[in-house]
């Protein structure tokens, strides 16, 4: 489990529109071999971004110099699929920090935020806007307040508030480990295995 | 007393501590393993220096990324090699027991679960793999995991988890002919999208649902994460209590009629609420087939494709996108398109009736010459059914082949990969791009829609293929 801490995020963005984005797509199964949680980052979004031939591909925005930074917006219905958590892995590896979109699938958005990856919810409205607004001017900032919970763009000053749990929050804002809390229940564990009438 | 869903009755019933204003701590009662979202789980134990907290509780098998030729070889690709071999090594140290390649009980994590009597109503359930969903046909809460969640489990034996919304979807009315369980979920995805359910946890009932069988019942909840549900359940009753009656040892049932009475009364309250509620008529559905690149993006086998899924800039975009990785157009019919490959297989059509289903069709018939087909029982045992019930013979004669059990061709993490730009009649449950080998085009369909077309090479309706005389089944 990784302790990250998250608190102010400023940066540029990669916008990738596309709807249904499956974690397939966002690491392909051939590459879910190795057992160490490193290196994914190379083969994020990898049958878009390199050719048959494993030559680059022009066209896909990661390999297009004029776009970068540590914000992935991402279109509705992200993360569908798969629970590999290689997904998130891959995308906080290659250095993205924040994944914005309208809409995430459960599985990947439990995954990220136990990654110190912070998933953004923004409205439809929004997101197709940002999108707009990041394919006209790649330079266009983000800000994201994890503390105040404020998603803002500054070239507009747009500026939303976004929702997280309140447990989660507080983890990635100190860089908290779920397992250090949970051993830390061991007694209240092992107390329900006691009194549980286990349905068996 | 307030009146409870079967799931807030189970759920409750596991939670060891309510954080506020957070998740709640749930305790699992059955946790499977698999090869490929564990090593990293194990690895973070091993830095924090502890144990396995209950091994008893973990079941572990290798099913993933295993070959589905020549088990008794060596594995060949040796990244492989390396995460089965890393998975017997932990299994091992830590004393979890592993049904892994090569043991006479292994298969795919959400066959053997349930076959060998691991998996029981009113459980708790997580894997490292959505499609734990499965287990929710025993009426169990059953959910896939994050590796770090596996982490957790290992570490706790309990998950952080919020609690999520309730949904109903209701089926009634009777089926046709030719038409299964796999079209009933597959009907409703395209209804309600690849999104439509996230978020909830769905439950199943009505008459269409509660006279399946339980493998049946398996593919619909199977398929609940392709809707976006965080997990599927039915609840149990005389049809769950006489398959379990069926399995010889239940692991930790010591008294069967006991056991059983507890688990009659795992069901909704008659006025429980649900967050959402859905209705669907059964005797509306037909074989379904996807056309596109992922579930939601379903039609019955004999329609056309749509003109576009919506108005909206972006949809579209997606929309056109999906169909041209397919290499199809809007509003063209299917039928009669020519396919390349069939793979019948995987956690969602990988028992026992899913071959019979098949061999229903191809019996007295032979593969079409242009079809190479992957045939690939989800567990061992299905293996020795489809021996002892003659079923070998039937694939055999009609120029089929029958591999060895595995996840195979569904994630293609093995040698089982379709070709690029190659069209694939297949059983299992994604179609997304590149899912089942670069650049490969996955048509999604039941096990009678797949046989269909492997014995005529092209996309058909099985109704054509199914008599009243071979429809008796079993």
């Amino acid at each position: 489990m990784a302790k990250v801490k998250f608190d102010i995020l400023e940066s540029t963005c990669v916008s990738i529109p596309f709807e249904n984005v499956d974690t397939d797509q966002i690491i392909p199964a051939r590459f879910l071999s190795a057992t160490s949680r490193e290196g994914f980052g190379d083969n994020l979004f990898r049958d878009w971004r390199y050719k048959k031939s494993g030559e680059p591909n022009e066209e896909f925005i990661l390999n297009n110099p004029k776009f970068g930074g540590k914000i992935l917006v991402a279109g509705k219905n992200f993360g569908s699929g798969s629970s590999r958590e290689h997904a998130v892995w891959a995308i906080f590896d290659y250095g993205f920090r924040a994944v914005v979109s309208s809409f995430f699938a459960d599985i990947f958005m439990g995954n990220s935020l136990n990654n110190g990856l912070l998933p953004i919810v923004i409205s439809d409205e929004l997101l197709k806007k940002l999108h707009s607004l990041i394919q006209k001017d790649p330079s266009t900032k983000i800000n994201i307040d994890l503390e105040k919970q404020l998603f803002t763009i500054l070239s507009t000053g747009d500026s939303v508030k976004f929702v997280i749990n309140p447990y989660k929050k507080e983890c990635l804002l100190k860089g908290l480990d779920d397992i250090d809390f949970l051993l830390s229940m061991k007694d209240s564990i092992t107390g329900y295995e006691n009194n549980k009438n286990m349905v068996r | 007393m307030k009146a409870k869903t079967l799931f807030d009755k189970i759920w409750d019933g596991h939670v060891v501590r309510s954080i506020e204003d957070g998740p709640d701590v749930l305790y699992i009662d059955r946790h499977y393993i698999h090869e490929v979202t564990s090593p990293q789980a194990f690895n973070g134990l091993k830095e924090r220096g502890i144990q396995v907290f209950r091994p008893g509780n973990t079941i572990a098998t290798a099913d993933h990324n295993i070959p589905t030729k020549d088990q008794h070889l060596e594995i060949r690709d040796q990244l492989s090699r390396n995460q089965v071999e890393r998975l017997s090594e932990n299994c091992t140290k830590y004393g979890i027991e592993l049904f892994g390649l090569n043991h006479s009980k292994n298969g795919i994590v959400h066959v053997i679960g349930p076959e060998l009597g691991y998996t029981l109503p009113g459980m708790t359930i997580v894997c490292g793999d959505s499609h734990t969903s499965t287990h929710g046909a025993f009426g169990t809460i059953a959910f896939g995991i994050g590796t770090s969640e596996v982490e957790m489990v290992l570490a706790t034996q309990c998950i952080l988890q919020p609690k999520p919304k309730k949904m109903k979807i209701t089926v009634n009315g009777n089926l046709h002919k030719g038409v299964t369980s796999k079209d009933i979920i597959m009907y409703i995805i395209a209804s309600i999208s690849t999104g439509g359910a996230t978020g909830y946890f769905v439950e199943f009932s009505g008459s269409a649902i509660t006279s399946l069988t339980m493998e049946a019942r398996m593919t619909i909840c199977n398929m609940s994460i392709e809707m976006g549900a965080r997990g599927g359940l039915i609840a149990p009753d005389e049809i769950t209590f006489s398959y379990l009656r069926k399995i010889t040892a239940i692991p930790g049932v010591t008294d069967f009629e006991k056991s059983l009475e507890q688990w009659k009364e795992l069901k909704s309250d008659p006025d429980a609420a649900f967050d959402r509620e859905l209705e669907f008529d059964a005797s509306l559905i037909k074989p379904m087939i996807t056309y596109g690149t992922n579930p939601g993006m379903g039609m019955a086998v004999d329609s056309s494709i749509p003109l576009t899924d919506g108005d909206n800039k972006e949809a579209s975009a997606s929309f056109l996108k999906s169909l041209d990785y397919m290499g199809f157009k809007p509003g063209i019919k299917l039928l009669g398109q020519p396919v390349d490959y069939v793979f019948i297989g995987s956690c969602t059509n990988g028992r026992i009736e899913d071959f019979r289903e098949f061999a229903q069709i191809i019996r007295g018939r032979k593969k079409a010459a242009n079809i190479t087909a992957l045939i690939v029982p989800g567990s061992k045992k299905v293996e020795e059914q489809m021996a002892s019930e003659g079923l070998m013979e039937v694939y055999k004669e009609a120029g089929f082949e029958v591999r060895q059990p595995g996840c195979s061709s569904c994630l293609a993490m093995n040698e089982d990969k379709i070709p690029a730009g190659k069209y694939a009649v297949s059983t299992s449950n994604r179609n997304f791009e590149g899912r089942q080998g670069p650049g490969a085009r996955t048509l999604l369909a039941s096990p009678y829609t797949a046989a269909a077309a492997a014995i005529t090479g092209k996309i058909s309706d099985p109704r054509e293929f199914i008599t009243e005389l071979n429809n008796v089944k079993k």
